[in-house]
Order: C-alpha cells, then structure tokens, then sequence
C-alpha cells in the first residue's frame, strides 16, 4: 500500500519524465540540453550553487558555533529564527529580498537583475541546512580534548583546525549536500528576484519553466535529467565523502 | 574580543539575510495604512487564494500524515529486500526541482500525457485545476512525517508492543494504544513541516494551475499576480499573511521539536 502511494504520487510521474526526456532518442537528448540558453543556464545553477554552499558551509559553522559556544540575550529567538527559511513560502523569500535589495530598495544596493541576484536568493533558502546539521554534533562534542590541546600550549586556532574541525567536517559536508541539492532545483525564490533574462540570470529550473510554458515539453524534460543527475549526484559525492571523513576523523 | 567578534559576524550575516529583508516586507506592506493593506487582502482574488491554500494544505496533509507513519514503520519494522531503495525514493521530492515536479505531473496527466487521452475522454480534468495542484501540493511535502517518524520508531524498539501482544492486545489496538502515543510528537513535528511546505508551495503548483485568478490561484501564485500587475501593496499584503503563517510555524517548530527528540 505504500508503495502503491509513493508510486502514483511520486515515482510514476517521475519515470514520465525520464522516459520524455528520451523521445526523440540520445541525439535528440543531447541536442535539447546543448542549445546555448540550456548550457547557460545549467552553468549558471552549478556555478552559483557551489559557490553559495561554500558560503554557506562556512557562515553556517560560524552560526551554528555561536549558537552553541556563546551566551547572550536573544540567544532563543536567534536560534528559531534560522529556521525561517524553511518555513517561509519561497515566493515570499524572494519578495522580502527584493525589497530591501533590490530597486528603491531603502539601502540603496540594486542587486535585482544581476548575476548577484542568483547567488543572494540561493544564500536565503540554503542557509539553515549547514547550521542545523553542525549544531547538534557541536553540543555533542566532548570539551575534554580541547581543553587538553589547550592545556599542552595548544593555539585556539590549532585547537579549531586540528581538533574540532574534523569532527564537524561529516555534519558541514552532509548539511552542504543537503544545500546544494535544494539550491540546484530552487525556483520560487528566484522568479521576481532575477529578472530571468536568458544567458545572464536564468537558472535552470527557470529556463524548465519557461520551456513548458512555450510548450517545449520534450526540452524540457531532457533539462530536467540533467538536473536530477546533477543533485544525486552530489548528494552521493558528499555522503561518499563524509564516510570517508568519519572513518579518517574516527 | 575574538568571542564578540564571532557573535557580531554571526548576528549581522542573520540580519542582513534573514531578519532585516522579512522585516522590511512587513513595513511595505503597511506603510500606506493598515486599511489599504486590509483592502487588498479582501479582494474576492485574494480571499479565494487564501481559502484554496488552506484547501490544499487540508488535502496534502493527512494524506501524507497516514502515508508517513505507514511507510516509518514498514521502513523500520519489516525486513525486505530494496529497503535502502524504498527509503532513497521517499526523500526524492527533498532533491527534485519544484518545477521539475510539475512537468511530471503535465508529462502523466496533461492533454498529451501517459492518461491525458483516458481522462479526456471521460471528461476528467487534473492539469490546471485543483485535482492537479492537490498532487503537486502532496508530492512536494511527502517525506516530511517519514523522516521524523522513523527515527523515533527505531529508537523506542519493539519491547512495549511485543509487552501489548502477549498480552492479547490486536495487532490495531497494540497501534493506538502502544506504538501511536510513543511517537506522536514526532508525528506533531512532521505534521508542522509538511504544512509549512504545503502552504508555500509555489513551483510544482504554478505549473500545473494555469493560473487562472479567483480559480486556481493559490495565495502563494496570487502573490506573484498581484507583483506582475504592480500592486505591490497586493503582493506585500499577501506576503505578509504568508510571512505570519511561517512565523506561526516556527512557534509550533520550537513547541514540538524538543519533546520529538526527547519522547
């Protein structure tokens, strides 16, 4: 009964597209995801995306440190408020950007239109993944071994690199994979920010959209492939590594 | 001084990100007075968009809520074979494209689809109208009542229900009575997720909707109307009811969270 649910809702339409993407043979695959606009725009989604959860991976160690290293008032609200990204719709997210950053935007950057754009939307709905992924193995980590390093004439900074680092590196890789996969597909975000002008700041899944809406449904599909393997990609790359670093690390 | 200047980097990135952009909307949506923005969110349009939200989050919710605490304990209760398969395949609406969604569901149930030709001719409609996004709706928030359940149904194990059965309790009532109150919190918390994510689905449901006003426009969709037409008091108006809708979430995050993790 399950998987007669998780089929019809999910995997059958799936395999659809898969199996469109195929119509008219590799040569027809391979030409719809070559034109110059699709190239672009998967370049565009890649690149941004890897740059973003770098980004990410480390402004989400420093947060996720703060939250659990530090004290100070509000500590509570600034911790829900990470999750924000979640739970806020994603054409609300980029709405809310495009307010203050974008034209008459009251900080007087525009950044509505551009290349920045892309990656500024991508930081937003990223963010909370590395964050939630480091706190709970920080809280975990035993202060023991820092304190010895410490007590052994141990920099702060060595004791971070050499110390806390490795523990913390399968929880950022796995956080990250996580980010990059919802950063590769992301679309609501990006539709008013953007400006979606081809060959500068059409992402992927908005060149997807535009080819449906033109009714190049076959195209469409083939740029779809190529996105799905890209995602699983990565996040099989990223937990292949974080075994690696556990069994380093461990 | 290292400590303070961690916590600030730390604080101005949030603000800079998160809390300043949120918060700005909600000074747009008001700055022309509390009745302007009260006006544009009581348009027939924007009363039907945020009445078909809630019909879509009452449709995807339970749904995915009998489906997610099924499918938590065949994953963790019952051996077979393509088990890894199974629980790889309930987290692939997680790396899938929204967009990419909605042209599954075009691809399955649209004019050219695998049973376009069958629904039409029974006069069957589910791309752009409410059947379609119903799905779409579910597809995107499936794995959330999953992932929260499963865990936890690992962690409490087997004893207390096998304790039930020898006791003569059936298979049902050992359900309701044993395993359903162990995990209900993490029930709660999945139940938050995937409302959050069916009330701001946007990509999957712009494409199968049609988005037609006053039709098959959620308040999400209505939104982007509202910023394509320059209302913007609309669209931030709009904004704002989904923006509080999150924060609402979050609260209900922050009361459930602790309690899943430690139930």
């Amino acid at each position: 009964m399950v998987l007669v649910y998780l089929s019809v809702i999910a995997l059958i339409p799936l395999a659809a597209v898969v199996s469109r993407s195929a119509d008219a043979g590799l040569g027809g695959f391979w030409d719809a995801v070559s034109t110059p606009q699709a190239v672009a725009a998967l370049r565009l989604t890649v690149v941004a995306s890897f740059v973003v959860v770098a980004i990410n991976a480390v402004a989400g160690t420093l947060i996720a440190w703060v939250l659990v290293r530090d004290e100070f008032p509000g500590k509570g609200i600034v911790n829900s408020l990470i999750d924000l990204p979640f739970a806020l719709p994603t054409i609300v997210a980029g709405l809310t950007l495009l307010a203050l950053y974008g034209p008459k935007g009251p900080v007087g950057v525009n950044l509505a239109f551009t290349r920045a754009s892309v990656g500024l939307a991508l930081l937003f709905v990223t963010l909370p993944f590395v964050v939630r992924a480091v706190q709970p193995v920080l809280l975990e980590l035993d202060r023991d071994m820092e304190e010895a390093a410490e007590s052994l004439g141990a920099r702060r900074r060595t004791v971070f690199r050499r110390i806390i680092l490795p523990s913390l590196t399968p929880a950022i890789l796995a956080g990250s994979a996580l980010g990059f996969a919802r950063a590769v597909g992301e679309f609501g975000s990006l539709v008013l920010l953007t400006g979606n002008i081809p060959f500068k700041t059409q992402a992927a899944s908005v060149f997807i959209f535009s080819q449906v809406e033109s009714d190049d449904v076959t195209g469409a599909a083939a740029v779809s492939v190529v996105l799905l393997a890209i995602s699983l990609l990565v996040l099989l790359a990223m937990g292949w590594l974080s075994r690696r670093a556990v069994r380093n690390g461990g | 001084m290292a400590r303070l200047a961690l916590r600030f980097t730390a604080l101005a990135y949030l603000a800079a990100l998160l809390a300043l952009p949120v918060g700005f909307v909600f000074y747009r949506a008001f700055e022309h007075g509390i009745g302007t923005a009260w006006e544009s969110l009581t348009t027939p349009e924007a009363q039907h968009a945020f009445w078909l939200t809630c019909l879509m989050v009452a449709i995807a919710v339970p749904l995915n809520t009998v489906f997610g605490v099924l499918c938590g304990l065949v994953l963790v209760r019952q051996r077979f074979r393509g088990k890894a398969l199974l629980s790889a395949a309930v987290d692939l609406p997680f790396a899938v494209s929204p967009v990419v969604i909605g042209l599954a569901l075009i691809l399955i149930y649209g004019r050219n689809g695998w049973f376009g030709g069958w629904l039409a001719d029974h006069g069957i409609q589910i791309i752009f109208s409410l059947p379609g996004m119903a799905l779409a709706t579910i597809f995107v928030s499936l794995p959330f009542v999953v992932r929260e359940v499963a865990p936890l149904l690992r962690e409490i194990g087997t004893e207390q229900e096998q304790a039930a059965a020898t006791l003569g309790a059936s298979p049902l009532q050992t359900f309701f009575r044993v395993t359903l109150p162990a995990i209900r919190w993490g029930v709660a918390y999945g139940v938050v997720l995937t409302t959050a994510r069916a009330l701001g689905e946007f990509g999957a449901v712009s494409i199968v909707s049609g988005k037609l006003a006053g039709q098959t426009e959620t308040l999400t969709l209505h939104v982007e109307d509202r910023f394509q037409a320059f209302d913007l008091t609309g669209a931030y108006a709009a904004a704002v009811v989904l923006a509080l809708m999150a924060i609402a979430t979050l609260l209900a995050m922050n009361l459930f969270k602790p309690k899943a993790e430690t139930s």
